[in-house]
């Protein structure tokens, strides 16, 4: 009796798993939920991990950069505490290879003689420039998509850091028979409707790293995703930090409060 | 009996005061966020370096640059101006110090402590009294009596060196930190 | 239960304070000695609980306002410079943000502690109407707060609230457009919203004024449902309830505190991290959780006039609850048919929350959600409108204690210990 009750309750729950398994499988657009996969950050006492970071401001820079904007970033942040820890003559020095916008020069003039806006090198206090100078032209250059900003996608996105890692290692995978890559786009079964208008964006060795760290696409696609967390939440060190002394002060005023409680409702009874 | 009762108003009166005591100190430190989020931000502490290209200014000229949302005075100097500072001795002054963020706290209002390059003179246009902007003075135009700048909102007058001479303000106007790039070019802050 | 007043001026500053502002009078008699059932629960806590909300809600709002700027092309840059630039400013948006979501289950419990014990009852219906008041109130605060991020969501939430305005006949589509200030959602809404959240809120804390005061006409409620028949009933409300309350707040804060510092976007949507784009809506708007039933019957009904209608009727039924409980009992321990409706009744809001979160056309096993919103709406109509007044005349109440004091401290109620 006992065991046909379980066996009724397991067919149950399994149907119920079942079906919309069947239903996606019909449908295949349907995004894979994400690569289950482990940051250093995971956790109540998760922290960047700093090489990470500065790997994976290199790989943003030299790769996502290209096309993608970072429009709340500053470079001051990369010299912030519980960021990828770069020192204030690092950035200086990564700043003056950006350029950005300049102001009119003495004249006025907002361009040069050759009508090309007026630019300078960025300085600590300047945001990240932007690869395209409005989202006109970012579509024109991408085949009518439009290149996301980057400085907030891990919050920005159902499944964050997961996903993103899962959309940039999820190429290179062969569409199952009968799916239909619409031209001009790509295969990436961790994307919505599994066509993607991004190309792959990481080669192995697509970038070499100072450190020696072997650049696979797994290790870029790694510390880019650690590096766009920290972008999107570049506070969450010191979060962690607080919200666990507030705990335990908290906790231990309850302690408190508890025993006057108890202390004050004895008498009453 | 009456001991247990007192024993327990002891304890009692313990607990009340420890639950007191660490809630003021829990409602203390919870405010500490609410009054420093309302000092100058990171963005706001990062902007505070500012370079000025300083090559098109003439001699006897001043032009005004923002400087964390003050205004920069840069001055340069004429031979005359340069002498008729050096000759006021510093016991003459209402203000001895330099007031120069680049040197020590301590030092004396002396001409070469007010502009390492004499003939450059950088200061924040802010009037020590009250915080009004000076107006320059020009041979042609000339403000006060000592040929630097006269504050209109209360009358304070400044000599060429930037130094206060008579009026209200109670100190010299005040020197930023800032470096010369080359010749042409100032950082400030 | 207000009796007259036991405050005893101690000194001549006192006393010379008294006779021109009584108000250490008044904190005296309402906050101190003011005589409270000894037999109140956790779920009675709650109201201080609500008052420190709304206070933090306040405090942190006003700190966001000196840094938010609203303006459709700044809010959103506004809001995250107040993220990574405003010392503490993650913080302070943080506390904001998860407030709201902790203000809402707060005062979910609070109600539902009311409807349980039967709190509504003569002669305490103006209190509950109040609540329900101020209940609406911090829906439209909610609604006008959660715009001004003016992210994907925000904005699309602001169309699609705004919008059922324009399900009333002939007037509607003016309404509408009244509200936005524009043919669409767009700047003019924003600063209209804007000014509106930071109003309502004070207006929220006076009517809470009244609630208090209302409460203290009658005195508190109590699980058992009967009056208070003697002092022997009731303790002063310092240090009794004050310590209590603490205790309880502080727990309730530990939670709200594991929000904030570990999964601070737990309650919200990753939609309303991206820019508000008029063009693109995204795939699935949903409300924050606390509006979920009601979004949920919303959409349960085909029809878009009585989808509006239902949903405003679920609300205004609140209000005649008073009057729908036809029993002469308060308290749901004491009626076991009731009891049971009332278990049901919380569980359909909760179900019709579930709905409300899931895509419209999702199914759960097989059937699809609508139908099982629909069926939840029906039940959440005919609890107050059939059950209500049906059972309360029907049913047969247990007995009741004959008094506080005899059912907390035992028949033999010894000398109590004041």
């Amino acid at each position: 009796m006992r065991h046909t009750k379980t066996a009724l309750l397991g067919l149950a729950i399994g149907l119920i798993a079942v079906l919309p398994a069947a239903a996606q499988e019909e449908a295949n657009t349907e995004r894979l939920p994400p690569k289950a996969v482990s940051f250093s950050f995971e956790g109540p006492f998760g922290t960047y991990d700093r090489g990470a970071l500065q790997r994976g401001y290199q790989v943003y820079k030299e790769v996502c950069a290209a096309c993608h904007s970072a429009d709340h970033l500053a470079f001051h942040n990369l010299m912030e505490e519980g960021g990828p820890g770069f020192t204030e003559a690092e950035v200086r020095a990564l700043a003056a290879q950006a350029r950005v916008p300049a102001g009119p020069d003495e004249q006025g003039n907002t361009t040069d003689e050759k009508g090309q806006p007026l630019m300078r090198p960025a300085t600590l206090a300047d945001y990240f420039p932007k690869p395209f100078a409005n989202e006109e032209a970012a579509r024109a250059n991408n085949g009518g998509a439009l290149p996301p900003d980057l400085s907030m996608i891990v919050k920005a996105r159902e499944g964050g850091p997961e996903y993103v890692y899962s959309i940039l290692t999820g190429f290179h995978e062969d569409p199952p028979a009968g799916f239909k890559v619409v031209d001009g786009k790509y295969y990436n079964p961790y994307f919505e409707g599994r066509n993607i208008s991004m190309p792959p964006p990481l080669v192995a060795n697509g970038v070499t790293y100072s450190d020696g760290t072997k650049a696979t696409i797994d290790q870029e696609a790694h510390d880019v995703t650690t590096f766009l967390t920290w972008a999107a939440e570049p506070k969450m060190e010191d979060r962690k930090r607080m919200g666990f002394g507030v705990l335990i002060f908290l906790i231990a005023l309850a302690g408190v409060l508890f025993a006057a409680y108890r202390k004050v409702w004895k008498d009453a009874h | 009996m009456a001991a247990t009762t007192s024993d327990a108003g002891t304890r009692r009166d313990f607990l009340y005061v420890a639950s007191g005591a660490m809630g003021a100190v829990g409602v203390a430190a919870a405010a500490w966020p609410f009054i420093d989020q309302m000092n100058p931000s990171s963005a706001a502490l990062a902007a505070g370096t500012t370079e000025v290209d300083i090559s098109t200014i003439q001699p006897g000229q001043q032009v005004i640059f923002k400087f964390r949302g003050h205004p920069l005075f840069v001055r340069r100097r004429t031979p005359k101006e340069i002498e008729e500072s050096k000759a006021v001795p510093v016991s003459a002054l209402p203000d001895p110090l330099a007031e120069n963020a680049n040197l020590a706290a301590n030092a004396e209002a002396t001409d070469a402590n007010r502009a390492t390059k004499p003939e450059w003179l950088v200061l924040i246009g802010v009037c020590t009294h009250l915080g009004c902007t000076p107006t320059v003075s020009t041979p042609q135009m000339p403000q006060g009596e000592y040929g630097g700048w006269l504050c209109h909102c209360h009358g304070s007058q400044y000599d060429t060196a930037g130094r206060i001479r008579k009026g209200p303000a109670p100190r010299n106007l005040d020197i930023p930190v800032y470096t010369f790039l080359s010749d042409t070019k100032i950082k400030v802050g | 239960m207000s009796g007259p007043s036991t405050y005893n001026p101690k000194s001549g500053f006192e006393k010379w304070i008294d006779q021109r502002l009584p108000l250490p009078r008044l904190m005296h008699d309402t906050m101190h000695t003011f005589p409270t059932p000894r037999n109140l629960n956790i779920w009675y806590t709650f109201g201080g609980i609500l008052t420190f909300c709304l206070a933090v809600q306040i405090v942190t709002g006003i700190v966001l306002a000196m840094h938010y700027v609203a303006n459709a092309d700044l809010a959103f840059n506004s809001v995250e410079n107040i993220m990574r630039n405003v010392n503490y400013g993650w913080l302070i948006r943080y506390i904001h943000a998860n407030g709201a979501s902790m203000f809402f289950l707060a005062v979910y419990i609070h109600m539902f502690r009311g409807l349980y014990y039967g709190s509504y009852k003569n002669p305490r219906e103006l209190i509950w109407i109040i609540g329900v008041l101020i209940y609406l109130l911090m829906m439209a605060t909610a609604f006008f707060g959660y715009v001004l991020p003016w992210g994907q969501m925000s904005f699309w939430g602001a169309t699609v609230i705004t919008n059922l305005f324009s399900a009333i006949p002939v007037v509607g589509d003016h309404i509408a457009t009244w509200l936005w200030g524009d043919f669409a959602v767009g700047d003019a809404t924003l600063n209209r919203f804007f000014s509106l959240h930071y109003l309502l809120p004070f207006i929220i804390a006076g009517v809470v004024g009244l609630h208090i005061w209302a409460l203290h006409v009658p005195g508190n409620n109590n699980p058992l449902g009967i009056d208070v028949k003697s002092p022997q009933d009731t303790v002063p409300f310092h240090p009794y309830y004050t310590v209590k309350d603490a205790f309880y707040l502080v727990l309730f804060v530990i939670l709200f505190a594991v929000f904030v510092f570990y999964a601070p976007n737990f309650f919200g949507n990753p939609d309303n991290y991206q820019p508000a784009n008029p063009l693109v809506t995204p795939p699935d708007i949903v409300p924050e959780w606390y509006l979920l039933p009601f979004y949920a019957m919303l959409r349960s009904i085909p029809n878009k006039l009585m989808g509006v209608i239902v949903m405003g009727g679920a609300i205004v039924t609140l209000v005649f609850i008073p009057w729908l409980d036809t029993s002469r009992v308060r308290s749901c321990r004491f009626r076991p048919t009731m009891k049971w409706l009332f278990w049901f009744f919380a569980g359909a809001c909760v179900i019709l929350g579930y709905c409300g979160a899931k895509p419209v056309d999702a199914a759960f096993a097989g059937i699809p959600l609508v139908w099982v919103a629909r069926l939840a709406t029906a039940y959440y109509f005919a609890f107050f409108w059939l059950l209500m007044p049906i059972i309360g005349l029907i049913e047969t109440p247990k007995k009741l204690p004959a008094s506080i004091a005899q059912s907390v401290l035992g028949d033999s109620a010894a000398a109590p210990a004041e």
